[in-house]
């Protein structure tokens, strides 16, 4: 290694690096070339091609499109069927009782999409507009400048290391990409943006962030099952009361339903498996008969930021901003985000064009109506930290008070609320007997996400002190990562009548669930190999 | 020497294929699309050669719709000169492939044609072997070894008996297996600079080709699915199923 280290990196300059090709950072990067057609910008993004790592329900209210792209309505992204009915049940094992759909949850207007697929096709609108876009570059680290205080841009990851560190036959050294400012667009628990809100303290005056963890497929069913346009929400079974989240079930055009099951990673219950959640509503017996005989497309994992506007860490540092989810900007009772990250997009362009500056664009968003919306719905999630009816009679008040009521209820962190696996269980205990559909397990489902990692390769997920696996952890919490890990990367292995945590990293489809959820806080996410990781096919 | 490396835009082989449900074909909508792994490996050597002073100019050619253009830039961020494109809607078969192929060959005065030995997508193994013909050259298919002596090639082919080696006169039609050589990364800074190399946008008319089609598909079809295996409890209830399957003799 001694021989790279010693190497000049290459140094590329661009006026704005937009770190993620998701819709905030695709909207910042358009928006930015419509203001200021004379600054660079570029986005780089850790996926193969854009949209492939991108993983969301997804309903999207149109309006920040319409300000963003007049007339796309006439060139829509490929898949985008617009509403036609919502529908919200609670369910009990074997039962669906049909509820009044939440205010919040009228989609009246809204189209269904594949966010995947609606960014790849809003990075064919961002290179038309000039914008320079490459994907499978990943950004392993911020750069600083010489006082070590600003944010000068990013460094791109090294290509063709061994699993020991070492340069294989092909080693490429990453470049370093400065900016006069850096937008970090990366989603929910972003690798960059989390060293950067530590460094900063970005969040020493707001409350803990809390996440959920999504997991969704997308299927192709027999012909005359599906009414495109249906959106329907379901709470309660398979989970118990005390564990906030839900399905979604969207039925699309050409005989597709996307579906999938959203956890709040506040669960107590260390053997709880989010996955087995999911399959479990799947089979369903209101489910089911939607999917049997159909085949899965495609299916993927990813965390879910649900702090609301309490924890929401200060938008800016010198030289850098956190736009979408990066920051957080999901509005939990609607269940969308895509509109809140594209309007932050925005909005930072607009901050920018300017000025090329990272000053004051705190400011600007708290003041918009943006912020205003999650003001508005800001103690319903933490209402659902008491379980689902005190969770759902506060969501009442707070919807009909229009969240104008003078408290803050406050979030916690998820990695601190586990039970001791002493304690009795909370989670049902699912009947397998019932279980027909595809995946037969997380590997089988992993192959559906056409995850892809070079094996040789420094593992990405690093575990600061396994130790703490084999001793307290296994005691404690009986290893719940190998539980809430929906690609079964965690296994804990007999070796020589030992156990040790062996981490199938390849398997890893980007969802950053064991980052925030692991109880000791010593697993951390970094990007592997640009390109590496899911490919995901219109999800 | 001037190369000319042809490449083709295929489903990227970590994409699991599917056939569309009207049996008309694979979905290609919506799936990650990139460059043939053994054209990679043709564009590698290609550069290669170039690298070790054996040749002057590499042009790259692609035949399809637009898109085929992402592929282009792909290889001309690797470091190939230039690209040719000759935009073509649908599928067209190996016998046209070829025949563009000559085309190209011919304006441009070409002396190696490098290609994949196959594409990842039909497996159809015939375009650089056409080629060839077409041509009136000689050929070295699947080549895993490539080196070159002024107008002659060697080539080794990785053969059921154990290694066998060609000696080509140049101009000649090389097409590479899989352990020739190991692609590169491609860089971003060099991706940057292939934003600015010049890819010409020929139609088939404009070369005076029109497609054959001497092959129509009827039909595509996934293979069956595997049958739900049985658990059985002893080795007595496993001999029991065997045999009213007929598998064992009582």
């Amino acid at each position: 290694m001694s021989e790279a280290e010693v190497a000049e990196r290459d140094i590329i300059e661009f006026d704005v690096l937009i770190v993620g090709g998701g819709p905030a950072g695709l909207a910042t990067a358009i928006r930015l070339k419509q203001l200021r057609d004379d600054l660079n910008v570029c986005v780089i993004d850790k996926a193969s091609i854009i949209g492939a790592q991108i993983l969301s329900g997804a309903v999207m209210e149109p309006a920040p499109l319409d300000e963003l792209l007049p007339g796309w309505r006439d060139n829509p992204p490929p898949i985008c069927q617009p509403v036609i009915k919502d529908q919200f049940s609670l369910l009990t094992e074997k039962g669906r009782y049909w509820m009044p759909n939440p205010p919040q949850m009228n989609n009246h207007g809204n189209f269904i999409v594949s966010l995947g697929a609606t960014c790849a096709w809003l990075a064919e609108q961002a290179e038309e507009a000039g914008v320079e876009i490459y994907p499978g570059f990943a950004a392993a680290a911020p750069l600083f400048d010489e006082t070590g205080e600003r944010v000068i841009g990013v460094s791109i990851g090294d290509m063709g290391i061994d699993k020991a560190g070492n340069p294989k036959d092909g080693y490429m050294q990453g470049v370093d990409i400065h900016a006069q400012v850096t937008v970090l667009a990366e989603g929910c628990r972003g690798s960059v943006s989390k060293t950067l809100i530590a460094k900063y303290g970005l969040d020493k005056d707001v409350d803990p962030q809390t996440y959920g963890i999504g997991i969704k497929e997308l299927w192709q069913v027999p012909a005359g099952r599906v009414t495109p346009g249906v959106v329907q929400h379901t709470i309660g079974w398979p989970m118990d009361s005390s564990t906030y989240g839900g399905s979604f079930l969207y039925q699309l055009d050409e005989d597709r339903i996307a579906l999938g099951f959203v956890v709040g990673l506040d669960y107590q219950d260390p053997l709880f498996e989010p996955f087995e959640a999911f399959q479990q509503f799947k089979n369903h017996p209101s489910v089911k008969p939607l999917l049997e005989g159909g085949t899965i497309i495609s299916s993927g994992a990813r965390a879910i930021v649900e702090g609301g506007i309490q924890s929401l860490p200060k938008l800016e540092m010198p030289g850098a901003l956190l736009v979408g989810d990066a920051a957080g900007k999901l509005n939990v009772p609607k269940i969308k985000g895509t509109h809140m990250a594209l309007r932050s997009g925005m909005m930072a362009a607009e901050h920018l064009a300017k000025e090329l500056a990272s000053t004051g664009f705190d400011q600007r968003w708290r003041s918009s109506e943006s912020a205003d919306e999650l003001h508005k719905v800001r103690n319903i999630r933490p209402g659902f930290h008491r379980g689902m009816w005190w969770g759902l009679i506060n969501a009442a008040i707070e919807t009909v008070t229009l969240g104008k009521l003078p408290r803050t209820l406050h979030n916690h962190n998820d990695h601190d609320q586990l039970r001791k696996i002493s304690e009795p269980r909370l989670s049902p205990v699912y009947d397998a007997s019932v279980r027909s559909l595809a995946p037969r397990d997380r590997l089988a489902s992993v192959y559906f996400a056409a995850t892809e990692h070079d094996e040789d390769q420094p593992v990405h997920l690093q575990v600061a002190d396994t130790n703490i696996c084999i001793t307290r952890c296994k005691e404690e919490y009986d290893n719940p990562c190998t539980r809430f890990c929906p690609a079964n990367v965690y296994e804990m292995v007999e070796e020589e009548g030992k156990p040790r945590l062996q981490i199938n990293a390849a398997n890893c489809v980007h969802c950053k669930t064991c980052d925030i959820k692991d109880p000791y806080q010593i697993i951390n996410w970094t990007t592997p190999e640009g390109s590496a990781g899911p490919n995901y096919v219109n999800l | 020497m001037k190369i000319l490396v042809c490449i083709k835009r295929v489903v990227d082989y970590n994409v699991r294929i599917r056939v569309k449900p009207d049996g008309s074909g694979v979905v290609t909508d919506g799936v990650k699309m990139s460059m043939n792994p053994f054209d990679e490996i043709a564009v590698e050597e290609a550069l290669r050669i170039k690298e070790a002073g054996n040749a002057d100019e590499i042009v790259v050619a692609s035949i399809g719709a637009r898109q085929v253009q992402e592929q282009l830039r792909t290889a001309l961020a690797m470091g190939a000169d230039r690209g040719i494109h000759v935009e073509v809607d649908g599928n067209i078969q190996p016998l046209t492939a070829a025949r563009v192929f000559l085309n190209i060959v011919q304006a441009e005065g070409i002396d190696l044609v490098l290609l994949g030995k196959q594409a990842i997508d039909d497996d159809n193994n015939q375009t650089g072997q056409m080629l060839a013909a077409l041509w009136d050259r000689p050929q070295a298919t699947f080549a895993s070894g490539l080196t070159f002596d002024g107008d002659k090639a060697t080539a080794i082919r990785e053969v059921d008996a154990g290694l066998e080696v060609l000696e080509v006169d140049l101009p000649a039609v090389v097409t590479v297996d899989l352990r020739l050589n190991e692609p590169r990364y491609v860089k971003l800074p060099d991706m940057m600079k292939a934003k600015k190399k010049i890819i010409d946008v020929k139609s088939l008319a404009d070369l005076g080709i029109t497609p054959t089609s001497g092959v129509s598909s009827l039909g595509v079809r996934p293979p069956a699915g595997r049958q739900a295996g049985k658990k059985v409890e002893t080795v007595e209830a496993l001999i029991k199923e065997l045999q009213a399957l007929g598998l064992v003799n009582d």
